[in-house]
């Protein structure tokens, strides 16, 4: 997994709450395309018009945000479907980090699995943030310092669970880290089997 | 896609429940009817509606392509400890009221974000007496109350709902894992992080009028006011929400004009879903510009509602009655509602687009799909003179 440390850059405010992941990516493209194809079409509907052309009036399209490497939003942010592919779509057009009320559980843990840094922070301070950013200011996001800084607003401190901290920052495999334990996990099984036989046998 | 599944179950002897298999069907219908989804288990899935499994008292909830690696490589998953919440349904509900109202109305109450960190334990009365198919609705919603797991504490009619299904145990080993099972349910001390009181009794059918499925009314009610809300960016948002669904403020929701009605999805799509639909259908015709599908969950729910001639019941109301899948839930396979057609369906999910590019979505529980179907308004069973 791609590690996180810092990042900064432009921060596209997308002030909605209960952004959902069928608005993210639709479900025909999750069909069709594989993992590094899906950058144009993160955020179609809002994007493009019918005949195709872009929608000027949508951030994503507009000067800097085009280059966005942070999305500023509201509460339940990536609600919805468990699709992995809406994190892919953001993560393909170059974001790496979301500042958010609140998060779809479901889209945290994917954004966990492909380095992406759900952050979470209060309402009012989503609010100055994104007013400073919608200005074309840069925002600096530090994950070893746990601050996002700006000029205007210098650091503002934000919590992140410890365990997924130390994962982001170093990009480990969670795979391989479980494959260390996996004679524990043969352990558990076995007295498991002893104890629930029938969740292992069928009929 | 399905290819490639075929190819790599086959290798990796992963038991495959195909096209031609007829037991195939959503996962979140055919796990359950098989007996394959037990209390106890840990049930994950690459789809977020599994946290219907919940119904059984497994703790169940959907995950994403990487976890589903890390799941199939390691046979575990690591997990946060979730806080914990429970809903308590007291009372008794008043006739006509389903489960899919129970958990529309809950949502309506706390929104969408009221779950979100919690797995929630639904309980009380009005749990208890709501058969297994019910209780698969309910926890069906709990994503979208934010909870990724709902669940209900399994009980004598969790038992006999599993007893002789094929991938249940069966003989002594049934008996014992029954033992096992009661232990499960909280204990009467329990603590919870949340808990959430709500009266049944007061609960009427719901509807949705918006493009979350905390925009949930009863069915009686009228479109709410953006206005009312003191909050700009919500009500900037609640205005949204109107301009899309192409709905005004104040308009009484059981007169709007409808095109499409769809029963079925992993929300409502079993047996007693359709014999509900069918019961409020029976003798009528559906209103002249409005197409109506049914898609029963699996091919054993098709089977055996065509064994009770419900088919029949549709087909001569002139609904459609189609192949099982997910169908026009997620607007799958050009199983769309068109750009400003007005879909009832009995889904869980209303966002913009979600039935294809456009579509406005009402969700409601099967008895009201079904008289808004005869009616061609949204309408409850009562309004088309069903008793």
């Amino acid at each position: 997994m791609k590690a996180f440390t810092i990042c900064e850059g432009y921060a596209a405010p997308l002030m909605h709450d209960n952004i959902d992941t069928d608005l993210i990516i639709r479900i025909e493209r999750i069909a069709k395309l594989k993992r590094g194809e899906f950058a144009p079409w993160a955020f179609e509907a809002n994007r493009y018009f019918a005949d195709g052309a872009e929608d000027p009036s949508f951030v994503l399209n507009q000067v800097p945000f085009r280059k966005a490497q942070i999305l500023i939003s509201g509460a339940n942010f990536g609600c919805g479907s468990s699709r992995e592919m809406a994190v892919w779509s953001i993560e393909e057009f170059g974001i790496r980090c979301i500042i958010a009320q609140s998060y779809g559980d479901i889209f945290f843990g994917n954004c966990l699995q492909n380095g992406v840094l759900p952050i979470t922070l209060e309402q009012n301070q989503i609010n100055a943030l994104a007013k400073v950013a919608a200005s074309g200011a840069t925002v600096k996001v530090d994950l070893q310092t746990c601050t996002i800084s700006t000029v205007a607003t210098g650091a503002i401190s934000f919590a992140f669970p410890e365990a997924q901290r130390q994962a982001l920052l170093t990009g480990f495999d969670e795979v391989d880290q479980t494959l260390k334990i996996v004679s524990q996990i043969d352990r558990f099984q076995q007295e498991d089997r002893r104890v629930r036989p029938w969740v292992y046998t069928v009929g | 896609m399905v290819d490639t599944l075929r190819e790599q179950t086959t290798r990796m002897k992963i038991q495959r429940f195909d096209i031609e298999d007829g037991r195939q069907g959503i996962v979140h219908v055919i796990g359950p009817e098989m007996g394959l989804t037990l209390p106890g288990l840990v049930i994950v899935c690459g789809d977020s509606h599994t946290c219907t499994h919940g119904a059984f008292g497994a703790i169940a909830w959907g995950i994403g392509s990487s976890e589903l690696v890390h799941v199939l490589a390691t046979q575990t998953i690591r997990q946060r400890r979730p806080k914990t919440m429970r809903v308590n349904f007291n009372g008794t509900p008043s006739e006509g009221v389903a489960a899919k109202d129970l958990i529309l109305y809950l949502i309506g109450v706390l929104g969408t974000s009221a779950g979100i960190g919690y797995a929630v334990e639904f309980s009380g009365p009005a749990i208890r007496q709501l058969d297994m198919e019910g209780r698969m609705t309910l926890c069906n919603l709990s994503i979208e109350l934010g909870a990724k797991m709902g669940m209900i504490a399994p009980d004598e009619v969790t038992f006999a709902y599993l007893q002789g299904l094929e991938f249940a145990p069966r003989g002594e080993q049934f008996d014992l894992a029954v033992e096992s099972w009661k232990l499960l349910a909280s204990g009467a001390d329990a603590v919870f992080d949340k808990e959430v009181d709500i009266d049944v009794a007061a609960v009427k059918p719901q509807v949705t009028w918006g493009t979350s499925p905390e925009h949930a009314a009863s069915i009686d009610a009228t479109v709410p006011d953006p206005v009312a809300e003191s909050d700009l960016a919500r009500r900037a948002s609640l205005e949204g929400a109107l301009a899309y669904m192409q709905l005004e403020a104040g308009q009484p929701i059981d007169q709007i004009p409808i095109d499409h009605v769809f029963i079925g999805s992993c929300a409502n799509s079993r047996l007693s879903d359709l014999q509900s639909a069918a019961r409020v259908v029976k003798g009528r015709r559906i209103a002249p510009n409005v197409t109506g599908w049914i898609v029963p969950g699996s091919l054993k729910v098709k089977r055996q509602a065509e064994s009770e001639g419900l088919d029949r019941i549709f087909l001569d109301a002139g609904f459609e009655w189609r192949e099982p899948g997910c169908s026009m839930c997620v607007g799958a396979n050009g199983d769309l509602v068109g750009p400003g057609q007005r879909c009832v369906s009995t889904s869980n999910r209303n966002f913009v687009g979600r039935q294809g590019p456009g579509a406005l979505t009402h969700l409601a529980s099967p008895a009201v799909a079904a008289a808004s179907a005869i009616a061609g308004t949204i309408a409850c069973p009562e309004m088309i003179g069903y008793k």
